[in-house]
């Protein structure tokens, strides 16, 4: 009898437990792979611009003066990549989805005061450098200039005579 | 092991005016018509039809370069598979092809730009 | 002679829970002729090019749809293998074929429901579904995602699968396995559904070749079409034979996808039984693409087309991804002529239309 094909399946139904769960009550369990949003440790972090860079979706900024790294949450689509991309292997996809907000908001995340301080004085210290760099180039570029004025000077002087 | 068929694929270029009998011929041949493509390539269009063998898997493409302002055939009338293939590059690209069996009239994807891929239109 | 009359049908529709317009021409009940329209969801993914590299454009790609998505990825990344040339480690192509496969068990599972609830089956719809949420459990445990993998990357794979996960999924497709029988039987034995299903909307051999239709709506009319036999991926090391049907109807297109879950399943064992020691995932690209390329997948809709065009630049001069779908709507309104109207929804259900990824 082909008709009743799926009844004895119906009706078994009826005595199973429910395959789906009670979702808020019970909250869902992700696998350790779930790739639900980015994180970042914003310490480690070097402010280089990769993950701006790579970022698909454009989804990500970062300030290398203010020390910050900020992704929108909204527009970022979790492919994984600026975390495969950066160097210093400080951002992670984790799991956990973004909750839903009433406004679009951007997640900001600033460097700790230390960090940002001996940041700050490495800056200093390299545009010193630079400085002194330049300077020692720009006597060194005067020094050669005048030398070199001397000798077409001097190149010059017997022709006058 | 599942036997593999896997021919190298065949890139013919082509004159425009030979484009109708060659996909006439191709479809003589028994191949099925797998896509049709543009690309807006140094100022010219590269018109790309592909035809695939049922049996072999091998991939005939013909290749046609036009000017942008060159008016193309419609192969529709032979493959009549093409039709959307052929809207598309019209509407997209703004290939100008003329005579396709069921036209949209540049209302296939109800894209506001016009010819979004195609020469890029200078801004006044 | 009755009157004619022109009905609209779609965008919104409840048997499709994507828009396609078709304005049906009708003669009393019966179906003249139909004229297809879509652009109701057109999002530029292809101008996309201009502006994201082709290491970014991995990611666009697979975005392209929500059911397909792994195997969008991987034809993209083959493509740009290919004109670069390098040879993607063994590793990487038994894991895209092991993810190929779960994708493709997914989006049938989908379809067999979405075709259940189309004919008025309700408890068979929640049953497909109920099953299908464990190979998504399967796909998010490997993975990291539900229905978008971002696994694949230009020259191999991002993310190895652990051999304790591989036992997971030997374990889940053996009772996946089980459910399926049952389903299988109302599906093929079922008054029901015969009766919705047998004899509507028969398409011939000739149709099929005239009209260029691929994938399971192809082989459902005795046209052994399969893109798998091309040998990508890790098909050339696998056994399997195409499914085909002749009876170009409703029931066989029903059939072939059917047994084509248990193929897929006889596939992931052998992936996982064969698959290699080796640990690397990937070979490093350098440089950027120069050429182009056209590249087949079969995907659980049918032939996948990419067209892939560089110049040298990391930006693309063209990509251009033909979904099956797509090649599938000319078919589908020779298919429309002369049945009737009440008919139109499954018969459209039929072709597993996928719209968003048609129109990219």
């Amino acid at each position: 009898m082909a008709i009743m094909k799926f009844a004895p399946e119906a009706l078994k139904n009826l005595f199973l437990k429910p395959v789906t769960t009670s979702y808020p009550a019970k909250p869902a369990e992700y696998p350790e792979r779930s790739r639900g949003h980015i994180d970042i440790v914003i310490d480690e972090c070097i402010s280089c611009g990769m993950c701006v860079r790579v970022c698909p979706s454009s989804a990500l900024s970062v300030d290398r003066e203010k020390g910050t790294w900020t992704i929108n949450r909204y527009d970022c689509i979790v492919c994984g990549f600026c975390a495969e991309k950066c160097p210093k292997k400080c951002l992670s996809v984790n799991p956990g989805y973004q909750t839903p907000g009433g406004e679009k908001l951007e997640a900001v995340y600033t460097k700790s005061p230390e960090v940002l301080a001996a940041e700050a004085a490495k800056r200093k210290e390299a545009a010193e450098k630079a400085a002194a760099a330049a300077k020692a180039k720009a006597e060194a570029a005067a020094k050669a200039k005048a030398e070199a004025e001397a000798q077409a000077a001097a190149a010059a002087a017997p022709k006058t005579e | 092991m599942v036997e593999i068929k896997n021919p190298e694929n065949i890139l013919e270029e082509i004159e425009l005016s030979d484009l109708l009998k060659r996909a006439l011929e191709l479809k003589k041949d028994g191949l099925r018509f797998s896509q049709a493509c543009a690309a807006y390539v140094n100022d010219k269009f590269e018109l790309s039809y592909s035809f695939s063998n049922y049996e072999t898997y091998q991939l005939h493409t013909l290749r046609v370069v036009v000017d942008v302002e060159q008016e193309v055939p419609s192969i529709t009338e032979i493959v009549p598979a093409a039709v959307f293939y052929e809207n598309e590059m019209k509407e997209v690209f703004g290939v100008k092809i003329k005579m396709i069996s069921l036209d949209y009239e540049n209302k296939l994807y109800r894209i506001r730009q016009e010819a979004p891929l195609g020469p890029k239109k200078e801004e006044n | 002679m009755g009157m004619r009359s022109v009905v609209p049908f779609g965008p919104q529709h409840p048997v499709l829970p994507e828009p396609i317009h078709l304005d049906l021409v009708i003669e009393d009940e019966r179906i003249i002729e139909a004229i297809p329209s879509i652009g109701f969801i057109h999002r530029g993914l292809e101008g996309l090019v201009d502006k994201r590299d082709f290491n970014q454009m991995t990611y666009v790609v697979e975005r392209t749809c929500g059911i397909c998505s792994f195997q969008h990825g991987m034809g993209y990344c083959e493509a740009v293998e290919h004109i670069f040339g390098v040879d993607v480690p063994k590793k990487a192509k038994y894991l895209r074929t092991l993810w190929a496969e779960l994708g493709r068990m997914h989006s049938h599972l989908l379809w067999l429901g979405l075709l259940a609830d189309g004919f008025g089956f309700e408890n068979l719809f929640y049953q497909c579904w109920r099953v299908r949420e464990k190979v998504l459990d399967m796909q998010e445990m490997t993975s990291g995602g539900r229905l978008i993998f971002s696994v694949n990357k230009v020259g191999g794979v991002i993310k190895d699968i652990p051999q304790e996960q591989l036992n997971i999924i030997l374990k889940t497709m053996d009772e996946v396995e089980e459910e399926l029988k049952v389903i299988k039987n109302t599906f093929f034995e079922d008054y029901s559904v015969q009766s919705r299903l047998k004899g509507v909307g028969v398409l011939t051999k000739e149709q099929i070749n005239a009209l260029g239709a691929v994938g399971p709506f192809a082989r459902a009319s005795g046209v052994n079409v399969d893109m798998r036999l091309t040998g990508y991926g890790a098909y050339p090391d696998l056994e399997f034979a195409p499914i085909v049907s002749t009876a170009g109807d409703c029931y066989a297109r029903c059939y072939i996808r059917t047994m084509e879950l248990f193929q897929s399943i006889d596939l992931i064992r052998q992936v996982i039984g064969k698959m290699p020691s080796e640990t690397d995932l990937f070979v490093p690209v350098k440089g950027n693409p120069d050429g182009e390329y056209f590249m087949r997948v079969e995907q659980p809709r049918g032939e996948a087309f990419y067209y892939v065009k560089a110049n040298g630049k990391p930006n693309l001069q063209r990509m251009r991804v033909r979904t099956p779908t797509f090649a599938n709507i000319p078919a589908l309104c020779e298919m429309l002529k002369n049945t009737e109207l009440a008919d139109v929804g499954l018969l459209v259900l039929t072709i597993d239309p996928c719209i968003s990824c048609t129109e990219r």
